[in-house]
């Protein structure tokens, strides 16, 4: 049985998943300002790296990698309603890129996993 | 704590601090400018001892590979011994001034020797006495001189030299070319679009040339924006090249005065949007003031450009006070 990440299509479904997923990101006024002023490279490549981990990727990140890159977010006011946001976008991206459901749900699992990392809790 | 040798003295790091701002701390002239990685000002090689792969991000790597690195970037583990990337540099001497508009200055650099770069590609250009700037090159390497456009910057060391006290044939020196924001072959057919303000102009303006002598067929849209009318300096030029290349399209743009000369009026990410609200398949290229290039790469993107078909070039400027020279 192949893992979820092999399942999903590896990096290049990454690649292909992650232009929809920030262009969601940036549109969403919900979520856009946490995503500003940042130079955009930068931020492709931080998208890329947080659908690996949803994906069930190879990744390195502990919970306290993830508690410290959203500590100064936290710091702004990152709460429930935005983790929300981010998710429901994840998952109408994959939607669009016509994902099985059951593959969703599980992509949706691992992201909702780290809410209290995130959100430093 | 991890001491540094430069020219047989030794210095020490403070703890989180640059090798970049340890050593102007301590009263070495190194040259720098952006400090965020970009210029490639303070590039310096290390002879012995290890310096942290984020040092070297964005350098070729038969760059890193000799142990050079970015001063600014890098904050020691260990001991390093330095010598400055002096060897890199090629002497070239100031080959015509001409002023294009109040604040803008064409410069035209010979090298002695040949430099080998893509048009729209930068240089660090070193004045005798170390001051150290970056500017993007307007000309093809087939061209005889290095073209440079360079605005005026209030109360600027080196665009006020250029323009006030330089003369032809004084000599100066030459680093790079760096960047990757230029024209590469292998979709003759793709659209392309150029944008950006006052001399953000000169990479795209060399982008576009090289381009075209590549043979580009696709649709060529280059979009420059200034203030007033009198910001465009490159307007007879253009209108020239467009005439000649059915697919080149010059479209200058103001954000006053220009209803008397017929000109696109209002910012120019509203005038590009108006014109291109759809940019999927499109390749993008921004360059120049870095809060006009983050705007436009990200409606650019937004209207449905790949990100990996944007390059992009912000002209980071030094930070305001202290050491620079
Ligand atoms: C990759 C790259 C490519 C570049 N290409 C070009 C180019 O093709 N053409 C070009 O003209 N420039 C270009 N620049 C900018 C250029 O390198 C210099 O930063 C610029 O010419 C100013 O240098 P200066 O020595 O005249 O001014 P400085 O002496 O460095 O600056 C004078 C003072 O002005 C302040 N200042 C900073 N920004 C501004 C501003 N926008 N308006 C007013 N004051 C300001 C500075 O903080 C400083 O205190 C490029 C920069 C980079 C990083
Ligand atoms: C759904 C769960 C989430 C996961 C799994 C996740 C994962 C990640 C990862 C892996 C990184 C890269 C860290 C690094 O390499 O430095 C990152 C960075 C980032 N995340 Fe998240 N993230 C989540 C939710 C959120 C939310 C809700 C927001 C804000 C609305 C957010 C905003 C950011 C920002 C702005 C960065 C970049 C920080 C920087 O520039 O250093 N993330 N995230």
């Amino acid at each position: 049985m192949s893992s979820l990440y092999e399942q999903l299509g590896g990096q290049p479904a990454v690649d292909a998943a992650v232009d929809i997923f920030y262009r969601k990101v940036l549109s969403d006024d919900r979520i856009s300002a946490f995503f500003d002023g940042v130079d955009m490279d930068r931020q492709i490549g931080k998208q890329k790296a947080f659908l690996t981990m949803a994906f069930g990727g190879p990744h390195n990140y502990s919970g306290r990698d993830m508690r410290t890159a959203h500590a100064p977010l936290v710091a702004r006011g990152l709460n429930d309603s935005h983790f929300d946001a981010v998710a429901e976008n994840l998952s109408s991206t994959l939607q669009e890129l016509g994902v099985a459901q059951d593959l969703i749900d599980q992509v949706m699992a691992i992201a909702g996993s780290t809410r209290q990392d995130v959100l430093g809790r | 704590m991890p001491q540094l040798t430069y020219d047989g003295v030794t210095y020490r790091a403070a703890p989180g601090e640059s090798v970049l701002d340890a050593l102007l701390r301590q009263g070495v002239p190194i040259a720098n400018s952006c400090r965020a990685g970009a210029c490639q000002s303070c590039l310096l090689r290390a002879n012995s001892g290890q310096v942290p792969a984020a040092a070297q991000v964005g350098l070729k790597s038969t760059l890193s590979e000799q142990g050079y690195f970015l001063a600014c970037l890098c904050h020691p583990t260990e001991d390093l011994q330095l010598e400055e990337a002096g060897g890199l540099e090629v002497a070239a001497s100031l080959a015509a001034l001409e002023r294009l508009t109040p604040t803008v200055l064409r410069a035209r650099v010979r090298t002695h020797q040949p430099l080998h770069y893509r048009a729209g590609q930068y240089i660090t250009l070193r004045r005798p006495d170390g001051l150290a700037r970056s500017y993007s090159l307007a000309s093809l390497p087939d061209d005889h001189t290095l073209e440079l456009h360079i605005r005026r910057t209030p109360q600027g060391q080196m665009s006020g030299w250029l323009f006030d006290e330089a003369h032809e044939n004084d000599a100066v020196t030459v680093r790079g070319p760096a960047g990757d924001c230029f024209y590469t072959a292998g979709h003759p057919d793709q659209p392309l679009l150029l944008a950006g303000t006052g001399t953000g102009l000169a990479p795209l303006a060399g982008i576009c040339k090289d381009a075209l002598r590549q043979g580009h067929r696709g649709p060529i849209h280059l979009f420059h924006g200034a203030l007033r009318p009198e910001g465009l300096y490159l307007q007879d030029e253009l209108h020239t090249l467009a005439r000649e290349n059915s697919n080149l399209q010059y479209i200058p743009a103001v954000m006053e005065g220009g209803e008397a000369a017929g000109l696109e009026t209002g910012k120019l990410d509203t005038v590009i949007a108006h014109r291109h609200p759809k940019l999927s398949g499109w390749r993008g290229f921004v360059c120049g003031d870095p809060t006009v290039v983050q705007l436009l790469r990200k409606k650019f993107f937004l209207a449905g450009m790949a990100s990996r078909e944007i390059f992009a070039d912000a002209f980071l400027q030094a930070p305001a006070p202290q050491t620079t020279r």
